[in-house]
């Protein structure tokens, strides 16, 4: 039995080791190592999605050996329809970003070891079933993003990097809490994630009220999605990273926050949940509104990005707290095609501002006579970022709209979901804007020698832009698993 | 009498005094060093001989050799020994009285190792003050204005804070008639509720004794001396003085507390109650006291302060849930093991790095990386350690010493607790900040020694093991904190 699991979420801090130690000085070698080492853990991923027994359901690939006795904690890894595309993104994105940085020269060795350590932690966040493990992945992610954004950002580097470290301690300073009574609660005491959802916590006597665990565990997930109004740390994060930081942050790593919720928070307390949704739905579509006016009001390429963002994960929000089957769908299909059309859309921003050399909307114009392959791919993103059909933006939100409007358990759902909707609209105006206000009107003379995409940057253009393409025609392919994934949480939720 | 149950405190006196004799014909003073080093192993393998046997007490139920003494003996011996390893770099700025320095940290572990294993009131203070006494003499060392004012300071204090140590002694004695934790437990249980609230003795005298030892373990409100011994004594010491003397004093209370004043429940739920408030104020002052600090020894002063704070966390769990007293205690044990290892490793990356700047400041420790990767990143990750994240120690033993708590009600010093971690974030990330972010000062690389290297690598591997594989630590923490004898 090949362990896939441990192999993919462990090769690349291996990766990170060997470059650590042995890649000094040679940059082209340190490259080609993090490619090699991003590059096998995706085809293993591609190997457990094609291997997923799609009958059965359930976790499967799993790993469980006992590894802290005396707190019942075990070294459990697997993946289910919920986890399985995520970790697919992760690999893919991980992979992608390697080739995006291709062109970095600062501290060359120490930028991809914590790259690929990076790539580790969010592997292992959504690989995990024990939430001890979960919560050790969760916060090595720290670490790595701090150094990323303050050592290869740009602007207030430093200021976004501490200010990201002090958001997402403080959310999961909130949640270690929140699992330490979880852990109390359970009888006998249990970390894992399967076994607790599966027992449910009704007839227990709890250490305090089911719902302030609830509220414990959410704090940490909702500064991780982002939940307005604690997204103040998403738009600084977000411009001042590193392009391949961005593209991590906002295609992987903001996902966790979203997995957590449906994963933990729903499944566990599936009462809780249901009580308190017409709140959280109410978020969701302050998240959405609020974050698409903001977005209109941006002049900066990344940070208008950025915001969209927030927008966008307000749609998993109110997917995931309508909490219906075909919401919940929606929600975990919003997480996978945001990661790759944002991905994207961060991939080319950063292509822009490093070729043009200007990141100020009002001063960039007409570049789509000098850069054609550029223009051409980030309209396509920006469209699937807006939801066009073919898109896997227009699958994803879709389901969520639909889901969330039949959704039974929460009453007056159907007002929050055309409220929601009203961010599509917006978000059609603030992308085409931006395309507008980038690629078109005037040439200007000062852009004349600017150069187009490479051959190595179109190959990761066309990768991206094919799995849109391949998700929103076919998205069955994703959505097949993520229904067996989502079945056993309705059955939890009793709808 | 048992005296072959003495043997590692007795060979680690004979290897003290074998120092200060071999001092007059040692030219090489390093050879001092190994011959310490030596000392440190002998006992440390007659105290690993001795686990796993049954707890017994020796001198006339003054000593206890049970497990829980034997891991702090190991642990105390494994400080001194990261300590020693640590000085010799440091050695240079000493130019007489080698052999007395190293003879001197072996005498302060020797009394540490009594800490750890009396069970009676006058041996107590006895162990203590030889602890004190050989560390206010260390702390003074270098001589120069500043540590003098250090040892000068911590020796008033610490004199100070032994008075009002002995007058709640005298005051348990004077209510109890015995000096013996097991007999003053006795005494205690046969008194009815009513006579011990009638007579306010014993309740000053358990106050006292938390102020006096307080003072050891550097608690918030008797913490006053901490940032000014710490950055005026030589390096070695302040890590000596922040993980060894405050794990001793930390032994000291769990032993007194849970074995005389472990019942009655009301009693035990009382200061049990006082530790919680102190562990709250102790861990928010310490932080926040931190934030502003440029002098990193300074910073590490005031951070144990806070670090004082989430110990103090374990014992309020002894106090209030007496159900839960192993898994407290086992929970402080581990806590002490891994805050060990961070600090120490902090410390001996600041003593080579601070050995070429001459300076302290954190300012200068700018672009380190460039000019000493090994020890950057060893105190990049000593200073993860001490924030409590994962995957080094602080982080498991964070999670053990507050899994206690949850469970039992204390939920609300938990969520302080953790929230403190987010303050302590801040000041610990800043010197990570300068070290990889910062320009460098000149090009010329840190040097550093064979030994410290080693030390660095010891400590950096058992921060690293405690914080992946903590399993193997827990459970000889779990069966120290249950066996106890008195």
């Amino acid at each position: 039995m090949f362990n896939y699991l441990s192999t993919i979420v462990f090769l690349p801090v291996v990766g990170a080791i060997i470059i650590a130690l042995f890649s000094g000085g040679r940059p082209r070698l340190t490259k080609y190592l993090a490619a090699i080492f991003t590059f096998l853990p995706l085809l293993a991923a591609i190997g457990v999605f094609y291997r997923f027994d799609r009958a059965a359901g359930g976790f499967q690939f799993q790993e469980k050996i006992p590894w802290i006795a005396p707190l019942n904690a075990f070294y459990h890894l697997g993946v289910d329809g919920l986890s399985l595309p995520l970790v697919l993104l992760t690999a893919f994105l991980g992979f992608m970003v390697v080739l995006i940085s291709w062109k970095i020269d600062l501290r060359v060795r120490e930028y991809f070891a914590w790259l690929l350590l990076l790539e580790t932690s969010i592997l292992g966040v959504f690989a995990s079933l024990d939430l001890l493990l979960f919560f050790v992945f969760w916060e090595i992610e720290i670490i790595p993003m701090y150094f990323l954004i303050s050592v290869w950002g740009s602007g207030r580097k430093e200021y976004s990097a501490i200010k990201y470290v002090v958001y997402t301690l403080s959310g999961s300073a909130l949640m270690l809490a929140g699992i330490l009574s979880l852990y109390f609660t359970t009888e006998p005491h249990s970390l894992s994630m399967v076994d607790i959802a599966q027992q449910g916590l009704v007839p227990l006597v709890t250490v305090i009220p089911q719902a302030a665990i609830f509220f414990l565990l959410l704090a940490g997930f909702a500064v991780k999605l982002p939940v307005v109004p604690l997204h103040t740390w998403l738009p600084d994060a977000h411009t001042d990273a590193p392009t391949a930081g961005s593209v991590m942050l906002a295609g992987a790593l903001i996902k966790m926050g979203g997995y957590g919720m449906i994963r933990i928070v729903v499944s566990i307390f599936p009462q809780v949940a249901r009580d308190y949704a017409p709140l959280l739905v109410t978020l969701a579509v302050i998240s959405v509104l609020y974050g698409a006016a903001i977005t209109l009001r941006q002049t900066d390429l990344k940070r208008l990005i950025a915001y969209s963002s927030v927008s966008h994960m307000g749609f998993v929000l109110l997917g995931i707290f309508a909490l219906g089957q075909v919401s919940l769908t929606g929600a975990a299909l919003q997480m996978v095609s945001h990661g790759l059309i944002t991905g994207l859309l961060f991939a080319m921003a950063g292509l822009v501002i490093h070729n043009v050399g200007e990141r100020d909307l009002n001063k960039l114009g007409g570049l789509a006579r000098q850069i054609p392959i550029i223009a051409v791919v980030f309209s396509v993103a920006g469209l699937g970022g807006l939801g066009l059909p073919t898109t896997s933006g227009f699958a994803a939100e879709f389901l969520v709209f639909v889901g969330s409007f039949s959704s039974t358990i929460v009453s007056g759902i159907q007002v929050y979901t055309i409220l929601t909707v009203l961010g599509v609209v917006v978000a059609a105006g603030y992308i085409l804007w931006m395309l507008q206000r980038v690629f078109y009107g005037p040439v200007l003379e000062q852009y004349h020698a600017v150069k187009d995409a490479d051959v190595l940057e179109r190959v990761y253009m066309f990768a991206f832009v094919a799995l849109i393409m391949l998700v929103g025609i076919y998205p069955a392919i994703v959505t097949d698993i993520i229904k067996l994934g989502i079945s056993p949480i309705i059955s939890f939720l009793g709808g | 009498m048992n005296l072959e149950l003495f043997i590692p405190e007795m060979s680690l006196a004979a290897f003290a005094i074998a120092v200060i004799l071999l001092d007059f014909f040692v030219q090489r003073k390093g050879v001092l060093a190994v011959i310490s080093l030596l000392g440190l192993v002998v006992s440390a393998g007659f105290t690993i001989a001795m686990w796993g046997g049954s707890p017994q007490a020796i001198f006339n139920d003054m000593l206890a050799v049970d497990s829980f003494a034997l891991f702090f003996k190991l642990l105390f011996l494994g400080i001194a020994a990261l300590v020693i390893l640590a000085s010799v770099d440091y050695a240079h700025k000493l130019a007489h009285f080698q052999g007395e320095y190293y003879a001197l940290v072996l005498l302060s572990t020797l009394g540490m190792m009594l800490m750890a294993a009396t069970t009676e009131l006058i041996s107590i203070y006895v162990a203590l003050e030889l602890t004190s006494i050989s560390l206010y003499v260390l702390v003074g060392f270098l001589k120069d204005p500043k540590s003098t004012e250090a040892s000068l300071k911590y020796l008033l204090l610490g004199a100070i804070a032994s008075a009002v140590l002995l007058y709640g002694m005298a005051l348990v004695f004077g209510f109890s008639g015995k000096t013996q934790l097991g007999q003053i437990h006795g005494a205690i249980a046969a008194t009815s509720s009513t006579d011990i609230m009638a007579n306010p003795g014993l309740i000053l005298g358990i106050v006292l004794l938390i102020a006096g030892f307080g003072f050891k373990v550097a608690a918030v409100p008797f913490h006053m001396w901490v940032p000014d011994v710490y950055e005026g004594a030589p390096t070695p010491i302040t890590a000596y003085l922040s993980v060894g003397s405050k794990a001793a004093g930390f032994a000291i209370i769990l032993r007194v507390f849970s074995s005389a004043f472990g019942l009655p429940e009301w009693l035990s739920l009382n200061w049990g109650l006082i530790f919680a408030v102190l562990a709250a104020i102790g861990m928010t002052v310490g932080n926040v006291a931190a934030l502003p600090q440029t002098n990193i020894k300074r910073m590490l002063g005031y951070s144990s302060i806070a670090q004082a704070g989430y110990l103090m966390v374990g014992l309020a769990t002894v106090g209030i849930a007496p159900a839960a007293a192993v898994l407290g205690r086992s929970g402080v044990l581990f806590f002490l093991a891994g805050y060990a290892v961070a600090n120490l490793g902090a410390f001996i990356a600041i003593i080579a790095i601070s050995n070429k700047l001459d300076s302290d400041l954190i300012q200068d420790f700018s672009g380190m990386i460039k000019r000493a990767p090994v020890l950057a990143l060893a105190l990049s990750l000593s200073l993860i350690s001490l924030i409590g994240m994962p995957p080094a120690a602080g982080f498991m033993a964070k999670f053990y010493i507050f899994s206690g708590a949850v469970q039992y009600g204390l939920l609300w010093l938990v969520i302080i607790a953790v929230l403190n971690s987010v303050i302590s974030a801040y000041y610990y990330l800043r010197v990570v900040k300068v070290m990889w972010f910062g320009e460098p000062a000149s090009e010329t690389k840190v040097p550093s020694s064979g030994a410290l290297r080693l030390a660095l690598f010891l400590a950096c591997l058992a921060v690293l093991l405690l914080g992946i594989i903590p399993g193997y630590i827990m459970n000889l923490a779990e069966a120290a904190a249950r066996m106890f004898i008195f």
